[in-house]
């Protein structure tokens, strides 16, 4: 029994029980294959890369041009699929696909949480259209309730399908569980969140995360000599330092671009009448051209004394910086988890990049940092949720706090005094 | 061989003199017996098991007038009080994630965990506790500005500790730094969001937060009682202590001291009325004029307890009916919550989260079932009690563009037209 026992505990300071991954199926799809066939394996490999990752380019803008609720389903189908990767991987760790209950249990406490992040969040912005139907006025209203009601019934199912010899394996995967949702929906959500502010603010960073990884490639590629850490061997300073500079660059001219656009600057709103979102307003301050004088130090380099630029541009220079010096820890992190658990990548999903959290793993910081970010330095908190709030309370508080708002917007003129007849 | 696992310095991954001592002494590690020498000396006379059930006893009420005392000293020792339990827990979790994982040396990372906890506390007393000191706050300089940047002062300490982890990252260990990491996670996510739900709790009024914690202490005591006198058919195989007769006798004993506790409170309004900070006197106040929850109502008797009773109606603070569901709740789902800590001292073959409440374990071992209900009792007050705050609505109405209070301001005034609550002649 105690032998038994022993091989069902895990012998956590060896590495002998993590079992060799196999080696990656080769996914790449035969048509490439046979394009490639002439090539040395070092150049294909450069190739497939290229190739897939232009591929992923197009497949991003197409599904720009399709417009914000297609991205959102996308964000979605990512975080989804992050979440299965990791959970995977944590089988694998653990040995625990036979574990009872624990796959069903990993979905529904993705589902709990992503229940609970919509239902705080997203809802917010579908005001207009859930004032109108009753049920759903309901489910707003005792949300907190129902989220965590569920969680709940999550919790005391996992504790009672804890069985004799494998404590340690479900608590094990519970932790994993729980921290896996923690990166991966939390963030996805504030994607989103980004997202209803202006598209801008979804592309720009996500865009300037890649150019970092791909400038950064290709700095290291040509000039690569001092290595930066020993997580990454193949990263070099002189890739991280020319990433940095191309991305700045690169988001500068992007932001120009974009933030000509309604279709990028504007909040996304949900149209009620139309059932659809919209995107169109007055562009904001930060999306109108303003001259700015240039610092005599760069008079001289460019030779401009002063330079029409949106404000907008100097925001993405700070997103710019984050996505070249933080990003990259992000990068890291995987890097390590990687080594940790003794895996090349983390799936096989894209022929020659791995899987899809390979791809996203830097983005995590980022879409924190731009969240952060906004509710810091560019916006007050969210109308539309404190709108919904004062519709939620009792009519002689909406009364007093109606008059207290009135006399506030006619003190500072915003509203002036009304005369009734 | 026991005491050796237990202090064991090294991390190196060489040995695996960790499932040798599983596999030799798969026994816990004994507690040890710090009982202070006072009681040991009285004691000494008795048998073991009456020993061990005495000392119990005697260290519940000292813990209870203990909780007594704090309650008079008001809500700033009792914020105190619950950041330290918090601390503490966290310490021995922690502790607990050390000695599993052997990573006592491992470099840096008893400084990131505390490093952590304390932005995360930070992040948390920032975003909460300001709500409530708001004059405060926009008085003093430094304090404004930190509180406008807050979010992003916290994330940029967060931050740091990242990347500091990413840094400290040694070949060798990885895996094991990473469990901590992980480890460190999940305690935060547990211990630090709970406290800080309790003192939200508290700020709504101390009733809300004695009558909870005093609801799953009393489950406790009952359902231990109940099970020691009748006990015959076991609960769960996690706990073979619990028993069906101790959970039941329990729960209806629990639902009886919430309604009696309840009903003692609701007359005092030091309890019922939501602690305030008063920016004269520089202190924290109760005084308020009670609320509808704490006045006494007539409610009629469902006809099925009229014999029973031999009442027709009865005059209740509607509290008391919130407290059924309290109380309930604290006997129902509580358990589950000891169960949780229960197969994790099995799963890492540990009797007590430590040794620091002689006869009880350590605090984890007090709290374990406090955690789901201070969470409830959150989810509930937001959903069924109050609404939103209207100031704090104000507050946050104040610090928006012109144009967007305008959009709001009409909204509402379409809205109250609407429902008829003011008329659409109606004058400033």
């Amino acid at each position: 029994v105690d032998l038994e026992e022993r091989l069902h505990e895990l012998d956590l300071r060896s590495d002998s029980d993590i079992p060799d991954v196999p080696p990656p199926t080769d996914s790449t799809p035969e048509i490439l294959k046979r394009a490639l066939s002439g090539l040395s394996a070092r150049w294909k490999n450069w190739w497939i890369r290229g190739i897939l990752s232009l591929a992923m380019i197009s497949g991003f803008f197409l599904i720009i041009y399709l417009g914000s609720f297609m991205l959102m389903l996308l964000v979605l189908s990512i975080q989804v699929k992050c979440y299965h990767e990791i959970i995977t991987i944590g089988y694998r760790v653990y040995h625990s696909y036979d574990l009872p209950w624990f796959r069903s249990l990993s979905w529904y406490f993705l589902l709990c949480v992503n229940y609970f992040f919509y239902g705080e969040t997203v809802a917010d912005y579908f005001a207009t259209f859930v004032q109108r139907r009753e049920q759903l006025q309901f489910l707003i209203r005792y949300h907190r309730f129902i989220s965590f009601a569920l969680y709940l019934t999550g919790f005391c199912m996992f504790v009672l399908s804890l069985v004799k010899k494998h404590y340690r394996l479900q608590f094990y995967m519970f932790a994993w569980t729980h921290v896996t949702l923690l990166i991966t929906v939390t963030q996805s959500h504030l994607v989103i969140q980004n997202l209803f502010e202006g598209m801008i603010w979804f592309l720009v960073p996500i865009s300037s995360v890649i150019c970092n990884d791909i400038t950064a490639y290709i700095f290291g590629f040509f000039f690569g000599r001092t290595p930066l850490i020993k997580l990454s061997p193949k990263k070099t300073w002189e890739g991280f330092i020319g990433g940095f500079f191309s991305t700045v660059v690169f988001g500068f001219i992007f932001s120009y671009f974009l933030a000509q656009h309604q279709y990028f600057v504007c909040p996304v709103e949900y149209n009620s009448e139309t059932n659809r979102f919209v995107t169109e307003c007055e562009p904001s301050e930060l999306f109108q051209m303003k001259k700015y004088s240039v610092p005599p130090l760069l008079q001289a380099v460019l030779g401009w004394e002063t330079v029409n630029m949106y404000p907008f541009q100097m925001h993405s220079f700070a997103l710019s910086t984050f996505a070249s010096l933080i990003g990259p820890f992000g990068g890291f992190f995987a890097s390590g988890f990687k080594r940790a658990f003794k895996i090349k990548d983390f799936a096989d999903t894209i022929p020659g990049h791995g899987g899809i959290m390979d791809r996203f793993d830097c983005q995590y910081l980022m879409a924190t940092f731009v969240h952060v970010y906004i509710t810091s330095f560019i916006r007050g908190p969210n109308p539309s949720k404190l709108l919904k709030q004062l519709l939620i309370l009792q009519p002689e508080q909406q009364l007093s706090v109606y008059k207290t708002l009135k006399s506030h917007l006619v003190e500072k003129g915003i509203l002036q005094p009304s005369l009734r007849g | 061989q026991e005491s050796e696992s237990e202090t064991r310095l090294d991390g190196e991954t060489a040995s695996d003199s960790e499932s040798k001592s599983e596999f030799g002494g798969s026994s816990p590690v004994p507690t040890s017996d710090d009982t202070p020498e006072v009681l040991n000396r009285a004691l000494s006379n008795l048998s073991s098991r009456w020993k061990n059930w005495w000392v119990r006893g005697i260290l519940t009420l000292a813990m209870i007038t203990f909780f007594f005392i704090i309650i008079y000293l008001g809500p700033m020792v009792l914020m105190t009080i619950v950041m330290c339990v918090q601390i503490k827990c966290f310490h021995e979790i922690i502790t607990i994630g050390y000695n599993v994982y052997h990573s006592y040396d491992l470099p840096w990372f008893r400084t990131l965990s505390w490093y952590f906890l304390l932005c995360v506390n930070y992040f948390f007393y920032g975003e909460t506790v300001t709500d409530y000191f708001f004059t405060l706050v926009q008085r003093e300089e430094p304090l404004r500005i930190l509180s406008k940047y807050h979010r992003f002062i916290s994330f940029a300490l967060y931050l740091t500790g990242f990347c500091m982890f990413v840094l400290s990252l040694v070949k060798k260990h990885y895996r094991l730094q990473f469990y901590m990491f992980g480890w460190t996670h999940v305690t935060l996510l547990i211990v630090v969001t709970q406290s800080h739900l309790i003192i939200h709790n508290l700020f709504e009024g101390m009733i809300w937060f004695i009558v909870p914690i005093s609801c799953v202490i009393c489950n406790d005591i009952m359902a231990y009682m109940f099970g020691f006198f009748f006990g015959r058919t076991p609960l769960i195989k996690l706990s073979p202590k619990k028993t069906w007769e101790g959970f039941i006798g329990g729960f209806f004993s629990t639902v009886l001291f919430g309604l009696l506790l309840s009903y003692v409170m609701s007359g005092y309004r030091c309890f019922t009325c939501p602690v305030e900070f008063n920016n004269d006197t520089n202190s924290f106040t109760v005084d308020c004029e009670p609320s509808e929850l704490f006045q006494l109502q007539e409610y009629n008797i469902p006809v099925l307890l009229h014999s029973v009773l031999g009442w027709k109606t009865v005059r209740m603070y509607p509290f008391q009916i919130h407290s059924i569901a309290l109380s309930t709740f604290a006997s129902l789902i509580g358990p589950f919550g000891g169960f949780f800590a229960s197969g994790f001292k099995r799963a890492f073959k540990i009797k007590d989260f430590a040794n620091t409440i002689p006869g009880h374990g350590g605090i984890m071992d007090r709290f374990d079932c406090q955690y789901l209900m201070a969470t409830f009792v959150n989810v509930y007050i937001a959903s069924f009690i109050r609404g939103p705050n209207p100031s704090k609505l104000i507050q946050q109405f104040l610090t928006l563009r012109p144009d967007q209070q305008l959009h709001i301001f009409n909204t509402l005034k379409a809205h109250l037209v609407d429902r008829g609550v003011l008329g659409s002649l109606e004058d400033a």
